[in-house]
C-alpha cells in the first residue's frame, strides 16, 4: 500500500485520530477516578492499576489467545488492586493520598515483576472497529480504525452521567461523597458504598490498561503508561467531576500527545520538546487555573480529601 | 577484630572483598557480570547485550551473571559490589550509558583488581581509574547497509527515522541511513521524528503513524526498544528495518533487514584476555575497543522476503567493502541539510575520526533539525 502524502491535513487527522487512540486510556481511568472521588475518596494508585491492567490483559491474551478474556482479566486485576486500596482507606486514620501512592508503587512493582516473561512474546490484539470504509484516503481509513474500548468508554461516560443524576445508587454515591454523616443518617452504609465505588473505578482503570497493551500502542513494556494514570487524576478535576466532561477532556489530552509527532512528520521540528510536553503543560495549567485557597471547586464532592 | 568490624563495617567489607576478588578465585573460572538498565528481552539494546552474555557463556570456563532493570543510581553500585563479593566476578560489563559517571568510577577505585568495561566510550586516560575501559561498535556501518536496502524498497522515496534524542551517536545513524539510501536512490529523503525519550511506546507509535500518514513507506528507528515501531509498521503494511536486535519475528512481511550488535564476539575477546591474565591496569587490555562489520562487532540481519535481488546485490557489495576496510561512509563533498558544507571535495572521514563522535549535523536529504 502506497500512502500518498496529504500534507497539512495529516496534522489535523493525526491530532484527531490521536485524540481517540491516545485518549481512550485517559477516558477509562478518569471515569474510574470520577466514580471513586464522587464517593469522597481519592485513588492515586490508578497509575499502578493502569500498569497491572496492561500487563494482565497482555499476559492473558497471550496465554488464552483471546484478547477479550484479556480485557476481562485487566478489569479483574484492577478490581483486586482497588479492593486493597478500598480496604486500606476504610480503616480509621488512613490517609487516602498516602495509601494511593503506596498502591501506585505496589501496583507497578507487581506489574513489572509478573510481566517479565511477557515483554518479548506478541499477544493477539483487540480487533479494530473500522468506520473508514467509505473513504478512499488511506490516512482517513487508518484513523477511523477505532478501539472497541473507546466505544465502551463513551458509553460508560454517558451511563455514569445518568447514573449519578437519576438512579438511586448514583444518588447514594453522591450523598456519601458530599456528606457522609448525612448519608449515614439516611441508613446508607458509607464504607460499603465507597468500597463498591473504588473497586468499580479501579476495574475501569484496569481496562484502560488493556487498551494500551492490546490496541494502541499494542505491546507490554514497563514504560507503557508513562504517567498517564496520574494525569487522568488531574483530568477529573479539569472535568469538574462530570463524566461527560471527562470524555471531552480525555480527547483533549489524547490529542495533545499527538501534536509533537504530527508536526515533526511534516517537517515542523522547532520546539518539539515543548510540543511533546504539551499534555504535562496542560495538566499543570489546569491545576494552576483551578486552584484557589479561598473556595472549594464547583462540583467537588464535599467530603473529598477529608478524613471522615 | 570484633571492635573493628562493628565500628568500621566499611573497612571490614573492603577487606573481605579484596580477598574474594583475588586471583585465586578468578583462576578456575572467569566470572563475568552483566548489568542492564531494562528488561533483557525487549527486542532492543538490553536484549542485544543479554544475547552477548549467552554467547560468551558457551565457553565452558566462563560463568556469566546477569542483572536486569538496574536503574542508573546507587543501585548499580550495589549490584556491582554484589557481583564482585558474592559471585566472584573478575570482569564487569555495566552496559548503560549513565552507569559510568559516577557509579563505575567510584566502585572501580575500590576494586582495583576487577576489570570494569563500559559500553559507550567515555574513558579518558589519566582522569579515570586504570582498571576502567570502554568498548563500542560502529553500528552506523550496518545502518548504512540497511539504508541501501530501504532505498531500494521505497516507492514513494520517503523514508522515516524515529529517534530518541539528537545526540551524536543517533545523528550518525540517521546520516548513515540517509547516505546508504541515497547511494542507490539519490532522490530519497529521510524524515526524522525525535521522541525526546529512549523508551516512550505511546509516542513511538504516534510518530510511526504520523510518518506513515505523510507517505513514508520504509521506516527505521534508534530507540531502546524498536518493538512497537516494528509492529506498527507491519500493521500499516509498510517496510521497516530493525535496530539493536533482530526483529524479523515482529514484522514477518515488512522486515527488510536491520542493524544488530554482535556483543558475543566482544565479550568473548574480553573473557579470553582476562583468562590469559591480562588486565586494563597493566595495559595488556586496551582501554578503548572499537570495531564495525569488519571486526565482527556489528552485523546485518538476514534479508526479509520483500528484499529484491538488486537490493541484495548492492547491500552485499557495500558489506564486502566494509569487510575489506575500503568503505567510507562520510566522504566529501558533503553538505548538511541547511546547505552548509561539511566536507569539501576529496576529504573523507574514516570511521575512527573523532569528528564523527561529536557530530551535530544532518546530511542533505534529511528533513529534521538537531536543534530542539
Amino acid at each position: 500500500m502506497i500512502t500518498e502524502s496529504i500534507g497539512g491535513w495529516g496534522v489535523v487527522i493525526g491530532i484527531l485520530a490521536g485524540a481517540v487512540r491516545g485518549g481512550t486510556p485517559f477516558l477509562l481511568v478518569s471515569l474510574g477516578e470520577c466514580l471513586t472521588e464522587k464517593s469522597g475518596k481519592i485513588n492515586l494508585g490508578l497509575e499502578g492499576v493502569l500498569l497491572i491492567g496492561a500487563m494482565s490483559a497482555y499476559a492473558v491474551s497471550y496465554q488464552t489467545g483471546s484478547p477479550w478474556v484479556g480485557v476481562a482479566a485487566a478489569g479483574i486485576a484492577g478490581a483486586i488492586l482497588g479492593a486493597i486500596h478500598a480496604f486500606l482507606v476504610s480503616r480509621p486514620k488512613v490517609n487516602d493520598i498516602a495509601a494511593g501512592i503506596a498502591m501506585l508503587i505496589f501496583g507497578s512493582g507487581c506489574a513489572f515483576f509478573l510481566g517479565k516473561p511477557y515483554i518479548q512474546p506478541s499477544a493477539p490484539q483487540l480487533p479494530a472497529i473500522a468506520l473508514g470504509g467509505w473513504s478512499s484516503i488511506p490516512q482517513v481509513e487508518a484513523a477511523l480504525k477505532i478501539s472497541p474500548l473507546f466505544f465502551f468508554g463513551v458509553a460508560a461516560a454517558f451511563l455514569l452521567q445518568a447514573f449519578f443524576r437519576s438512579t438511586r445508587w448514583g444518588m447514594q454515591v453522591r450523598a456519601v461523597g458530599d456528606s457522609p454523616a448525612a448519608a449515614q443518617a439516611l441508613g446508607i452504609s458509607v464504607p460499603r458504598t465507597r468500597f463498591a465505588a473504588i473497586v468499580t473505578g479501579s476495574a475501569l482503570g484496569g481496562m484502560g490498561g488493556a487498551h494500551l497493551s492490546l490496541f494502541y500502542p499494542g505491546a507490554w513494556t514497563e514504560a507503557i503508561s508513562s504517567g498517564q494514570g496520574l494525569m487522568a487524576v488531574a483530568l477529573v478535576i479539569f472535568a469538574r467531576w462530570n463524566p461527560v466532561k471527562c470524555l471531552w477532556a480525555s480527547l483533549l489530552f489524547g490529542g495533545a500527545q499527538a501534536v509533537g509527532p504530527s508536526l515533526q512528520a511534516v517537517g515542523i521540528s522547532t520546539g518539539y520538546y515543548l510540543w511533546n510536553a504539551s499534555p504535562y503543560i496542560l495538566t499543570l495549567g489546569v491545576m494552576i487555573l483551578t486552584c484557589s485557597p479561598k473556595r472549594t471547586l464547583i462540583g467537588a464532592p464535599g467530603a473529598l480529601g477529608s478524613s471522615s | 577484630m570484633k571492635f573493628f568490624s562493628r565500628t568500621f563495617p566499611l573497612i571490614a567489607t573492603l577487606a573481605t572483598a579484596t580477598l574474594c576478588s583475588g586471583p585465586t578465585r578468578a583462576a578456575d573460572k572467569v566470572v563475568a557480570g552483566f548489568i542492564y538498565v531494562g528488561p533483557k528481552d525487549d527486542y532492543g539494546y538490553n536484549q542485544a547485550h543479554s544475547e552477548g552474555c549467552r554467547g560468551v557463556q558457551k565457553l565452558s570456563w566462563v560463568k556469566g551473571v546477569e542483572e536486569a532493570s538496574v536503574p542508573e543510581t546507587t543501585a548499580v553500585q550495589e549490584t556491582m559490589r554484589n557481583m564482585i563479593n558474592l559471585d566472584g566476578a573478575s570482569v564487569l560489563f555495566p552496559t548503560s550509558f549513565g552507569y559510568f559517571d559516577p557509579h563505575i568510577l567510584k566502585v572501580a577505585k575500590q576494586y582495583p583488581k576487577v576489570q570494569f568495561v563500559h559500553c559507550g566510550g567515555l574513558y579518558t586516560e589519566g582522569k579515570h581509574p586504570a582498571n576502567v575501559g570502554s568498548y563500542f561498535g560502529y553500528i552506523d556501518e550496518a545502518v548504512y547497509v540497511a539504508g541501501i536496502v530501504a532505498g531500494h524498497a521505497t516507492k514513494s522515496g520517503k523514508l522515516g527515522f524515529i529517534a530518541a534524542k539528537p545526540i551524536p551517536q543517533v545523528l550518525r545513524n540517521i546520516n548513515a541511513f540517509a547516505l546508504g539510501a541515497q547511494s542507490v536512490n539519490p532522490k530519497a529523503t529521510v524524515q526524522v521524528i525525535f521522541t525526546g525519550e529512549w523508551s516512550m511506546p505511546v509516542k513511538e507509535a504516534e510518530a510511526a503513524t504520523s510518518l506513515i500518514n505523510q507517505g513514508v513507506d520504509a521506516l527505521t528507528c534508534h530507540v531502546d526498544s524498536p518493538k512497537v515501531i516494528l509492529e506498527t509498521a507491519e500493521r500499516r503494511g509498510i517496510f521497516v528495518t530493525g535496530y539493536h536486535a533482530n526483529g524479523a519475528k515482529l514484522a514477518p512481511k515488512g522486515y527488510l533487514t536491520g542493524a544488530e550488535w554482535n556483543w558475543s564476539k566482544v565479550y568473548t575477546d574480553y573473557a579470553e584476555a582476562v583468562k590469559a591474565g591480562k588486565s586494563l591496569a597493566a595495559g595488556t587490555i586496551p582501554h578503548l575497543v572499537r570495531g564495525g562489520i569488519k571486526e565482527g562487532f556489528v552485523k546485518v540481519s538476514d534479508y526479509g522476503p520483500a528484499v529484491t535481488d538488486a537490493a541484495k546485490a548492492d547491500a552485499e557489495a557495500a558489506k564486502a567493502k566494509f569487510l575489506a576496510g575500503t568503505m567510507v561512509i562520510f566522504k566529501g563533498p558533503l553538505k548538511d541539510n541547511t546547505g552548509k558544507e561539511i566536507l569539501p571535495e576529496g576529504k573523507d572521514l574514516a570511521q575512527q575520526a573523532l569528528e564523527l563522535e561529536s557530530m551535530g549535523w544532518l546530511v542533505a536529504g534529511v528533513i529534521g533539525s538537531t536543534k530542539n
